[in-house]
């Protein structure tokens, strides 16, 4: 479900060359990704999925929360996809516009991969650049940890955890972020063990500057093209994810929605004549997936010196 | 080798004591309790009720018992829902089922994803490597919480060909629709992996010597390229025999096989202590089990790798 | 050969092996409707969820229940209307003051080992689910059956011998109340009053319930039992009345998802299943003579936090009452649920047995009428567009209280401005939350024990610890009180149902009704039974 060890490693060479190869790689990277045409496409079509979702509201005819007491109930006659009545994308079970809940569920789900993919990112890249920086004992017990805690079935921890603490958005964002840090961790430890050595930080060093200062203000932005990698291919694990959890019906909070609730309830309903509260979601769901992949690999490909 | 397998092992014992403190205290934390339900019981039916699952002891006992059961007898307890079954009956019953259907699944994955993915690589450019991105990109993002409902009402109501749930003693018709839903994903996955392996690899010098030398293209492939192939495919394959095995909840929610996953989830909600303990336990173990063997194939594969 | 086709021929073939080919004639009729028997006799039905025990001193879910009224027999059964009919005992003599109960056995009566069932095994029985030992989570059914000493027994002072019930002789059952109870009669066809045969528990522990261990009384026996996923129980050759049992073979599925279930049903896979929320118009019209829906014994109704942890808003009576009258009870039972549930003005279910619904003012008003008053209590109260009142409202995770959450806080909003939070709780935790009192609106359902108007009433009383609401009026306590010896209580349940419709504790929404999916071919089925309580072996299939 998460990258795989696979990707993980290609990314560690990809990272290693980045920082072998010094400033130059920004340009060269750009211009391989843009000669790649799939993720080209595909980053524009998330560019148009991330205005839908921050700025379809504008364009809605209906509040989201709105129930249209005339239509419930009736949805397989009344409630299809219509222009006239300015319901785009009909409505769903309870007789809301499914258009501005589509709208929303793109923006929540979008929000739950970024920022699931933030939380990962920064706990394993600054763990991760910490244990390098120190070595030694710190570094054996910090990696260890991280070994005890990859062994945990997480999945299940989070089912239990958001049994528990009751389900919120911070909730998701926390309990999803926190299960996928574990291989950033490893990442940033393997890159900050050959940073560290580094004539520029050694000189850091040497002048007495504070250690947090150096992973923050040294060692971090070294690791930055790898991390950018990780994170794009984390995003749609992370939407995926989501969408498992709100078929437990752990999900966000009605009115609130996400487009895998949305997906889960359509599925509800796709035998009893309203076919289109499964697909608009689905749709919007695959794409957004479908392009985040493609924007992943092109980045990687475009860092991985191998396949040039 | 033999140390490092010991070590590992070693290493494995205080994780897990980890994990069972870890949920354990994560368990009863949760608001509710396994005695709970619509009309509150009387509260001496309750105490009788604690008394006698031994929820009136202090908590360092209950968990110092748990353990020592657990370690000395490999006794999960009594279930706290299912009042006339143990925790070891519910996962000698479920965990065959799961472990069946995650088999068969994983089998399906890694023959169907590496052919896929070899065949997108040895032909890449080509319509089939298109065909078989596009199943495998597809594969992965269709949720098999839609996927699984579709398969029984294409194969089920329409067709009329195969049963739509259940697990009657694991006939072979039981398990199709079970593992296509569960090993989809995965499959997807492995299809990706070995497609970029395999392109990397027979892009290396190595190859390009033997293709050089006049060896038969297949004769390359299976020969040469194949095994290095496999070194990025087979350290995913430990986590994906553990995924799916937690994966089973969706698989075990809408085709009710009766597997550990729908066992788990229920427990989580009815707060089933016993229960949620023994599946996680067995989970963790197996995690641990695999990651193991993961790295030793890695080993026997790749013997620059040392221990 | 299909496969559906290949299950069936071997099922049949199965069933003429096992049953003596007794039924596998096509062209047998019943001797009462005379219909065309079909030749294969199964039933099979689906469960939301595995039951947490089929012990019948420990079982405490509804599901249970309807497997253990097939396995077991008690003293008395309903008959497809919910009379009482003679099930073991063949009657049963009450002494003058209403106190001591005696029940003749019949003498026919065997365990599915050939055992004659004796007042012995009803004795041990009642005795087994009152000890502390066994710690059932339904011993405080015998303590509503007023026996003698049985909240004593269940504390733990005095031995469970001391329970009130005593076997005089193998035909003959006495029982010692502590108070008349008019419907004590009925409790024994509860499956906590069921017999147990103690040679098999003595022998098997806790496991005595697994298939091939169970020995039980009743028309059909336990012959495979796979938790979560599938039990069959087949027809019990020593049970008393078995020649004129017809199904031979009931099979119950464990479908967690009702719309997988659907499928399945549609597919032949089910002869029965529940209707997902809002999809019974569509299969109404679709299967006319399938779709089925019944009213059953439960109340579906929000219950207010009238404690200092509440909303203070809600303190206010009107305040309660405007949010009562805004909630348009026709556009739920028709729009959102749309499966033959009414609509609810009083808290007990209109057809409760001995039950006149009184007139409660609300309930003849037209929607309009009522919105046009709840804006006015609303403001008279100070809440209007720009000071709008904020409530939270919490209901377990499920999609039919979803709906019903969504479409009443919009009704709220839309007509009195009333912004309400939802709170989609998971079971345990809105438990808790709802049981500490830790809300201001939550959702509640409240199904009957026993068919007669206190069952619902009652929680209305100060000292109820169903009284969620919290809610205390010293005149429903006494009117309550009164009722329990009362000729006839209407009087006094007319009085409780005006003053909670004046107080507004509860906001009844709805009377629930039973929806499902019936092959149409299974005849039988008790659809005036009001607490739905079924019985396999009353069931037939008719041939096509």
């Amino acid at each position: 479900m998460f990258p795989n060890k696979a990707t993980v490693e290609s990314l560690e060479d990809a990272a290693h060359m980045a920082e072998v190869q010094g400033r130059s790689l920004w340009g060269d990277a750009r211009e391989r990704f843009f000669r790649n045409r799939a993720a080209v496409v595909s980053l524009i079509v998330l560019i148009c999925i991330a205005a839908f979702g921050f700025l379809g509201e504008l364009v809605a005819q209906w509040e989201r929360d709105f129930v249209d007491f005339s239509l419930m109930g009736a949805n397989a006659t009344q409630g299809v996809p219509s222009f006239e009545t300015g319901h785009y994308f009909g409505t769903d079970a309870s007789g809301r516009d499914l258009f501005a809940r589509v709208v929303q569920g793109t923006r929540i789900s979008l929000m739950v991969g970024i920022v699931g993919a933030m939380v990962a990112v920064i706990v394993g890249t600054l763990y991760g650049a910490t244990a390098g920086y120190f070595g030694g004992r710190i570094d054996g017990i910090m990696m260890r940890t991280v070994d005890v805690l990859m062994s945990i079935p997480f999945m299940f921890v989070l089912i239990l955890m958001l049994v528990i603490f009751g389900r919120s958005l911070f909730m998701l964002f926390l309990g999803i972020g926190l299960i996928s840090w574990l291989d950033m961790a490893r990442i940033a430890r393997g890159q900050t063990l050959s940073i560290k050595n580094k004539e520029f930080v050694e000189v850091a060093f040497a002048t007495g500057v504070h250690p947090l200062k150096i992973i923050l203000r040294h060692i971090v932005p070294n690791l930055l093209g790898i991390v950018i990698v990780y994170a794009t291919l984390l995003v749609p694990s992370m939407i995926i994810f989501e969408s498992f959890i709100s078929f437990l019906g752990l999900g966000v909070q009605e009115p609130n929605t996400s487009l895998g609730a949305l997906i889960s309830e359509g599925n509800k309903n796709v035998g009893n004549g309203t076919p289109w509260q499964l697909a608009f979601p689905l749709a919007f769901f695959v794409v957004t997936i479908f392009a985040f992949f493609f924007v992943g690999d092109g980045l990687r490909d475009a860092l991985d010196p191998k396949d040039r | 080798m033999t140390a490092y397998i010991i070590r590992r092992l070693a290493v494995a014992i205080p994780t897990l004591l980890i994990l069972v403190i870890l949920s354990f205290i994560l368990m009863y934390a949760a608001p509710g309790g396994p005695f709970n339900s619509d009309r509150p019981l009387p509260p001496q039916v309750l105490a009788n009720l604690e008394a006698k699952y031994g929820l009136d002891q202090p908590f360092w006992k209950r968990i110092t018992t748990y353990v020592w059961s657990v370690t000395t007898q490999f006794d999960f307890g009594p279930s706290f829902k299912f009042k006339d079954r143990s925790v070891n009956d519910i996962i000698s019953q479920g965990f065959p089922v799961t472990l069946t259907y995650g088999f068969w699944s994983f089998i399906v994955a890694v023959v169907v994803g590496v052919s896929l993915g070899a065949a997108a690589a040895i032909r890449q450019n080509t319509w089939l490597d298109y065909l078989a991105v596009g199943i495998s990109v597809g594969a992965q993002v269709l949720p098999n919480f839609v996927l699984g409902p579709i398969l029984i009402i294409v194969f089920t109501l329409w067709l009329g060909v195969l049963p739509g749930g259940g697990w009657n003693g694991g006939q072979w018709q039981y398990l199709v629709m079970p593992v296509i839903a569960l090993s989809t994903s995965y499959m997807a996955s492995i299809a990706r992996i070995t497609r970029s392996s395999m392109l990397e690899v027979l892009n290396t010098n190595f190859i390009r010597t033997a293709r050089a030398k006049g060896l038969s293209p297949t004769r390359v492939i299976w020969k040469h390229a194949l095994k290095p192939t496999m070194l990025p495919v087979i350290s995913y394959l430990g986590p994906a025999f553990v995924g799916m095995i937690t994966g089973s909840v969706v698989v075990d929610l809408i085709f009710s096989t009766g597997g550990i996953g729908q066992f788990f989830v229920n427990s989580a909600f009815s707060r089933d202590y016993s229960v949620i303990m023994g599946i996680t336990i067995l989970v963790g173990s197996l995690t641990i089990l695999f990651n193991l063997v993961v790295d030793i194939l890695y080993a026997w594969i790749d013997p620059k790798i040392r221990y | 050969m299909t496969f559906k086709t290949k299950l069936m021929a071997s099922t049949a073939a199965m069933l003429i092996a096992s049953s003596g080919a007794a039924w596998a004639d096509g062209h047998a009729t019943h001797p009462e409707t005379g219909d065309v028997l079909a030749s294969e006799q199964t039933f099979t039905y689906r469960d939301l969820d595995e039951s947490p025990s089929i012990d019948p001193g420990v079982a405490e879910d509804s599901a249970g229940g309807d497997i253990l009224r097939d396995l077991f027999e008690g003293l008395m059964n309903q008959d497809a209307d919910g009379n009482l009919i003679p099930g073991v005992a063949t009657g049963y003599e009450v002494s003058d003051d209403n106190l001591v109960y005696t029940f003749t056995l019949r003498d026919n009566a065997k365990w599915s080992n050939g055992d004659p069932v004796v007042a012995g095994d009803f004795e041990y029985a009642w005795k087994r689910a009152a000890s502390p030992e066994l710690a059932s989570p339904y011993s405080w059914f015998i303590e509503l059956m007023s026996l003698e000493n049985a909240s004593e027994v269940i504390a733990g002072d005095v031995e469970p011998s001391e329970l009130g019930v005593t076997a005089i002789d193998d035909m003959t059952l006495e029982v010692r109340l502590t108070q008349p109870l008019p419907y004590f009669a009925q409790m024994t066809t509860h499956f906590t009053t069921f017999p147990v045969h103690k040679a098999t528990v003595d022998a098997h522990g806790s496991e005595w319930t697994q298939a091939g261990n169970m020995v039980s009384n009743g028309a059909y026996k336990l012959t495979e039992f796979v938790p979560q996923e599938r039990m069959v129980r087949e027809r019990n050759e020593m049970y008393w009345d078995n020649e004129n049992t017809y199904i031979d073979t009931v099979t119950r599925l464990v479908i967690p998802d009702e719309n997988v279930a659907l499928t399945r049903y549609l597919a032949g896979e089910l002869d029965r299943t529940a209707v997902p929320t809002g999809q019974f118009p569509r299969l109404s019209e679709e299967y006319p003579d399938e779709a089925l829906s019944v009213p059953t014994a439960c109340s579906y109704y929000y219950t207010i936090n009238l404690t200092d942890t509440g909303n203070p808003a809600l303190m206010d009576p009107n305040v309660r009452k405007a949010l009562s009258l805004a909630v348009d009870r026709d556009v739920i039972v028709e729009n959102v649920l749309a499966g033959g549930q009414k609509p609810a003005y009083t808290f007990t279910h209109w057809a409760t047995a001995g039950f006149e619904t009184p007139d409660i003012p609300m309930a003849s008003m037209t929607q309009a009428d009522r919105n046009a008053m709840a804006a006015e209590l609303m403001s008279a109260a100070g809440y209007d567009a720009d000071n709008p009142l904020a409530v939270d409202l919490i209901y377990n995770t499920s999609e039919g209280h979803k709906s019903v959450a969504i479409a009443i806080s919009q009704m709220w909003k839309q007509t009195l401005g009333v912004e309400a939070t939802l709170d989609n709780q998971e079971w345990q935790t809105f438990l808790q939350t709802r049981g500490n009192q830790d809300y201001q609106i939550a959702r509640a359902g409240w199904c009957a024990d026993y068919n007669e108007a206190s069952t619902f009433l009652d929680l209305m009383d100060s000292n109820s610890g169903y009284n969620d609401a919290k809610y205390t009026n010293t005149e429903v306590d006494e009117l309550l009180a009164e009722a329990k010896t009362a000729d006839n209580p209407q009087a006094n349940y007319d009085r409780v149902e005006e003053i909670i419709a004046i107080d507004t504790p509860i906001i009844p929404i709805y009377h629930y009704a039973s929806v499902n999916m019936l092959n149409d071919n299974l005849e039988g089925w008790p659809v005036n039974n009001f607490q739905q309580n079924w019985y396999s072996k009353d069931f037939y299939k008719s041939a096509e």
